[in-house]
């Protein structure tokens, strides 16, 4: 059964700089809207979700409904044709609510819609985005391999043209919305040894996706595998737009987009939660937010918080103009998570012993992001991608 | 067809710390986030679940004030009004305001003008009864509930003083609306996108003077200091009000 938690109600949202003044009116009501459909539909369940490991799959026809899939894809193809800034907002304010249905969103809408939408031919945007869209489909993305994470380049699942059809044998792992996705964006090598994108369907004969269970972090989410033994996948499934790994890396920088703002909405929880608290509890007969520690842990949060709204927007009007680099993004992803965790490390020390009960969310926060600091290209490999951008000298091969 | 406006009053979001100008003359804005007056949303929210039902309406929503409102109109869009007005002066006065809505929607064969019963900034609770009067309407205050009667009238329900009050009203009809009459909702992305390309028409105002005139706005007197005693302490109570003079 479930039960609201009422510890996140009372939230505000910290805007230290004024940043709403440069957000646009149609910004402001996108965010508003999407902050009290998160208030109504997820903040009072999501700790029952995340402590008893449930992905609240319920909520799919709701987030379509809302328009929370893909919603910088254009109008045509079902979607709401907004501009990234409102993406990024939308990702801020579901992941204030929880990381896990936050990459929920993020793998439909930047690892499977746009892939399908970029790469894709005509006759396959028509028959996935507006059922993606509306989330009658969902989807998940496969590129990470077992042996293969932070250099995919050498991924080993491949397909082999056999006339009529391909063959596809391999296996991906750690792959969001695997257990219970209709179709997966998977990468794969031909016989070339080139990288292409196939979307795969539930149901074809040799597919498999099995759910990876006892994670402490992500838990309204589903996690699992793909398992490709001799499928028989159509001509027609592959992506004809795009080969080599510029395909999946061009969707993670729009995911990583939207992770750089996400990582803003926990923390900003994680503060809110923190300040109020530390407000109402008393030691030694006076509020402990009167106590200079306190006082440095809070100022700083907010301090960080700021940079990393700031940061963000750049961003968004860089991402906006189709300016923004994947360096660039690498940073803000890199810093923004980072940055969100350290704050929600503070905000439990700032709770005692209440921070790490389910009655606040900010345990919760804390154990999704050491996934969010490691998905999606990893912490220390986004330092290697802006050390390489300023050097001009790739790390990634160590001195081998 | 049933021609519906919706009255909007644009209001600081209910969360809001109330902090006047230095002088005492008006609300400092800063900082002030605006909403549509909770009220006045349940209009809206009815007039679009009359569409829902399978009524063919038409839904205009209209806002008395300044370049400022636009955004809390362009909301009203984005939840499904069809087309919006900006009456361009400010809304001071509720005379004023309920005039300013009379001589827009006469000639317009409106059957249903919804209001909210009141708007929470200035609690008026005094333009729907206005207009219901100056358009020679029939008037709902507070309605609680409204179902169709046909295609021209409707039923409504009233909180009365312990109980209920069931009316029946042809239309054309004011209705002030409360809560209960419909939910808010939450408008959805689609809808947003939709809104950018609704009609938002400024229209000059009437010439209609002004009634009242806002002199200074001060704050209630600080609350005193607050003294608690335990349940079973009626004799620290006594003693504390007899020490004070007061028994």
């Amino acid at each position: 059964m479930e039960t609201k938690t009422q510890a996140t109600h009372t939230y505000t949202a910290p805007d230290y700089y004024g940043l709403d003044e440069l957000l646009s009116d149609e910004h402001k009501i996108i965010r508003d809207s999407v902050r009290a459909w998160i208030n109504e539909h997820i903040i009072p369940y999501i700790n029952d979700w995340a402590q008893n490991n449930q992905c609240p799959k319920h909520l799919i026809p709701g987030m379509g409904e809302m328009g929370l899939f893909g919603p910088s894809l254009p109008e045509e193809y079902g979607c709401p044709g907004l501009d990234e800034m409102a993406y990024g907002l939308i990702m801020q304010e579901i992941e204030r609510a929880d990381s896990g249905i936050r990459s929920m969103c993020s793998v439909q809408g930047s690892l499977v819609m746009y892939p399908i939408y970029k790469y894709g031919s005509e006759a396959q945007k028509q028959k996935y985005l507006p059922k993606l869209a509306t989330g009658e489909l969902m989807g998940c993305f496969g590129l990470t391999e077992p042996d293969h994470g932070s250099n995919p380049g050498g991924m080993t699942t491949h397909f082999t043209d056999e006339g009529d059809h391909y063959l596809l044998n391999g296996a991906k792992t750690w792959i969001s919305n695997s257990p219970f996705a209709d179709i997966a964006v998977v990468w794969a090598k031909n016989e070339e040894g080139r990288i292409h994108g196939l979307i795969v369907e539930r149901g074809m004969d040799g597919f498999s996706t099995p759910k990876i269970e006892n994670k402490w972090s992500l838990r309204a989410s589903d996690t699992g595998e793909l398992v490709f033994e001799d499928v028989k996948v159509p001509k027609e499934n592959l992506l004809p737009g795009i080969s080599g790994l510029r395909g999946p890396l061009g969707c993670l920088d729009k995911a990583r987009y939207g992770i750089a703002w996400g990582a803003i909405g926990a923390a900003m929880d994680c503060y809110s939660t923190a300040l109020r608290y530390a407000k109402e509890r008393e030691q030694f007969g006076q509020p402990i937010a009167g106590f200079q520690l306190q006082q440095k842990k809070l100022a700083e949060m907010l301090t960080e918080i700021t940079k990393m709204q700031l940061l963000t927007w750049r961003l968004g009007t860089l991402m906006n103009e189709g300016r923004a680099t994947t360096a660039q993004i690498s940073l803000a992803k890199r810093n923004n998570v980072a940055t969100a965790l350290e704050i929600a490390r503070e905000a439990r020390q700032v709770l005692g012993g209440m921070g790490i009960t389910g009655d606040y969310p900010i345990m919760r926060h804390m154990m999704n992001l050491e996934s969010v600091i490691t998905y999606e290209g990893t912490h220390d490999i986004h330092l290697l991608i802006t050390g390489y951008d300023i050097t001009g000298i790739s790390a990634f091969r160590g001195s081998k | 067809m049933l021609k519906i406006l919706v009255c909007i009053s644009h209001v600081p979001d209910t969360t809001t710390k109330i902090k006047f100008e230095a002088d005492g003359s008006a609300l400092d804005r800063t900082g002030v986030t605006f909403v549509i007056n909770p009220y006045c949303e349940y209009g809206l929210s009815r007039a679009i679940g009359l569409r829902e039902e399978g009524k063919q309406v038409s839904i205009t929503a209209l806002c008395v004030g300044g370049p400022e409102v636009e955004p809390t109109l362009r909301k009203a869009l984005a939840i499904g009004a069809d087309d919006a007005v900006r009456i361009d002066a400010p809304a001071n006065d509720s005379a004023f305001v309920a005039r300013q809505i009379a001589a827009y929607a006469k000639g317009k064969e409106f059957d249903l003008i919804f209001t909210g019963k009141e708007s929470i900034d200035f609690n008026g609770s005094i333009v729907p009864g206005m207009v219901a009067e100056l358009m020679d309407f029939a008037f709902i205050s507070f309605a609680t509930h409204m179902e169709m009667k046909g295609d021209n009238s409707a039923t409504f329900h009233r909180e009365i003083d312990g109980g209920m009050e069931v009316l029946d009203a042809t239309f054309p009809v004011v209705v002030s609306c409360q809560k209960g009459i419909s939910e808010w909702r939450i408008p959805n992305m689609r809808g947003i996108m939709a809104a950018r390309k609704k009609p938002l028409a400024k229209v000059s105002p009437a010439e209609v003077r002004e009634y009242v005139d806002p002199v200074k706005l001060t704050y209630p007197p600080a609350r005193g200091n607050t003294q608690y005693f335990e349940p079973e302490d009626a004799q620290g109570l006594v003693g504390t009000l007899i020490d004070k003079g007061l028994i």
